[in-house]
């Protein structure tokens, strides 16, 4: 079977953000891109899904060339090659823009099944899985906690407001996978090496027949938020519970 | 720019609406001069579209429909908003940031063929629509200019705005027989769980106590029940522990979990991550317990201890059934 997992390259997240430029768009340059760690859950749902079937995952993503990098991690952990749509064009492109590209790429590659993270780390748009739903016109679970396949027959534990559901759902399907839906592997030393010559495929949203409008959103204005005022900080040596006490009948919770 | 109609839409939670869908009625009632309401039941619309009637909805498009209910997901929601939309031509629609909420956005988008904007906490309507979202775990404030075609759509956070009390009013209910394509009833939902905890609900507690990593162990949320239980209040996780399967996801608190404004936060063993501290920095105080005297939550807090949660976390408990006995 073929797996499409959608990945991203983000900046690091260790470092702190900024937003720059008349677009305000988040800082990339002299900022490393990684894989977006959200995504290391769906590459490991991918890949142990194409391991119990028979089969491959191929990464799929959208960004700056310089992030192919990023792409190398997931073909590290086991991706057989990546597909990256990168055009200048795309900066700063909006939610059902990036959508439109990745289900292009998507189309064009087939697939059996397309697993996404439920929201990417830096820009939490949180509603790409359901757009390539609707543009691939495949059923899609969203919120998945633990997944399963047998013969074509996906079965999905997903989270809901007020707990989980069971959903049932033939391929071909979209998941989106939760952070903690399994334990992603780590790169062997072997896999390390053998991603450098797997192969990246670039493309540009032309050569995938999107046709790239302006974009209809544009931050006006960012302003700073006052931080909060600086509280009292006590180290604890022993009178710590008391202190918390007076506090809270001081605000008179107690 | 002034706003005629807005479209709500509607979220059925356990029995009735969802929270957020009384909080943007109260919203668009401020801002538009029409507002409808438009919502997708397996049963009950009728209850539901006079309960949504009495929060500001003049008129609820109303689809009823008991397939519904085996439905996976809010998509099959998003073609009655795009029926809806064809009737009333709005110029904003507004979905809470709900699970059930995003599918709906998502798929609606592509059917309306209009991007959306989510993560809003607040929306201006001077001198143009723009809506506002923080960034940096809520340091710094984002107002977006939606321009282009209507409608806008829109994803808000919950609790970004008060919902009001039901009034008087009543809606006109206009049925949408839903046509749905083939692959959004080809999932369907085999079983259901529900991991609501007892007591007060995360989102109303006047208390909320949180644990994160520093608890060391799943049974030291025992520890959290014990003194919410006293303070009347609720527990509540960072992300990092609902995803290590301590705790379920109702517990979370933060960027993909709940938004809590109590009068006290407790944080025990949490470190003040973004992403746990733009769903909890609205709280009136916080106290933070914590190893590590350089973490973040250590910021926020109006009380800040640097210690070891569970030293102080039993001590506490001690000292506030002393107070209350």
């Amino acid at each position: 079977m073929k797996v499409i997992v959608c990945v991203k390259q983000i900046p690091d997240p260790s470092v702190p953000g900024e937003l720059v430029g008349p677009a305000h768009t988040l800082q990339r340059e002299g900022v490393t891109l990684v894989l977006d760690p959200g995504d290391e859950f769906g590459v490991e749902a991918g890949l142990a899904l194409a391991e119990s079937q028979g089969g491959e995952v191929v990464l799929v993503s959208m960004g700056p060339e310089r992030g192919a990098d990023a792409l190398r991690k997931g073909l590290a952990m086991g991706a057989a090659k990546g597909i990256l749509v990168s055009d200048p064009g795309l900066a700063g492109a909006d939610a059902l823009t990036t959508a439109t590209v990745l289900a292009a790429a998507i189309r064009r590659e087939g697939f059996d099944c397309v697993i996404t993270a439920t929201e990417s780390t830096d820009g939490y748009s949180g509603v790409i899985p359901q757009m390539l739903a609707a543009l691939l016109e495949v059923p899609a679970v969203t919120f998945a906690k633990s997944i399963s396949l047998q013969d074509s027959t996906m079965r999905v534990k997903r989270q809901t407001e007020s707990g989980t559901e069971d959903a049932v759902v033939n391929l071909p399907c979209i998941v989106s996978v939760t952070a903690g839906v399994n334990e992603p592997r780590y790169p062997t030393l072997k896999g390390i090496l053998g991603a450098k010559s797997k192969p990246i495929e670039t493309c540009t949203a032309e050569s995938l027949g999107v046709a790239l409008t302006g974009s209809t959103q544009q931050v006006a204005d960012v302003t700073p938020i006052a931080a909060r005022g600086a509280g009292e900080i006590i180290t604890d040596d022993g009178s710590a519970a008391a202190k918390i006490v007076e506090f809270l009948t001081t605000v008179k919770v107690l | 720019m002034a706003l005629n109609t807005i479209l709500v839409v509607a979220e059925v939670h356990e029995s009735g609406l969802h929270p957020v869908t009384l909080e943007l009625l109260a919203k668009a009632r401020a801002m538009g001069t029409s507002v409808h309401a438009v919502l997708a039941a397996a049963s009950d619309g009728d209850t539901l579209a006079s309960e949504l009637g009495a929060h500001g909805a003049s008129r609820v498009y109303l689809a009823e429909n008991a397939e519904l209910g085996e439905c996976v997901g809010g998509f099959a929601t998003a073609f009655a908003v795009r029926d809806a939309v064809a009737q009333c031509s709005p110029d904003l629609v507004l979905f809470g940031q709900t699970y059930h909420g995003r599918d709906a956005a998502g798929c609606a988008s592509v059917l309306l063929q209009r991007t959306v904007v989510s993560n809003i906490v607040d929306l201006e309507s001077e001198p143009e629509l723009r809506a506002v979202s923080t960034v940096f775990g809520g340091t710094q404030r984002v107002a977006t200019a939606v321009t282009g075609p209507a409608p806008a759509l829109v994803v808000v956070r919950a609790k970004s705005f008060e919902s009001a009390e039901p009034g008087s009013g009543s809606a006109e209910v206009v049925r949408l027989s839903l046509d749905l394509p083939r692959w959004v009833k080809a999932g369907r939902v085999a079983g259901r769980a529900d991991e609501s905890a007892s007591g007060p609900k995360l989102e109303d507690a006047p208390v909320v106590v949180s644990g994160g990593r520093g608890l060391q162990d799943p049974k030291n949320f025992a520890l959290l029940q014990e003194l919410a239980a006293m303070l009347h209040g609720a527990v509540g996780a960072s992300r990092a522990v609902v995803d290590a399967g301590w705790v379920p996801y109702a517990y979370q608190v933060g960027q993909t979990g709940k938004t809590v404004k109590p009068t006290v936060y407790i944080a025990c063993g949490i470190s003040g991550a973004m992403q746990h501290t733009v769903g909890m920095k609205g709280s009136k105080y916080i106290i933070a317990i914590n190893k590590d005297e350089g973490a973040p939550i250590f910021k926020l807090a109006d009380l800040g201890v640097v210690g070891d949660a569970l030293d102080i976390l039993p001590k506490l408990i001690a000292e506030v059934r002393s107070r209350a006995n």
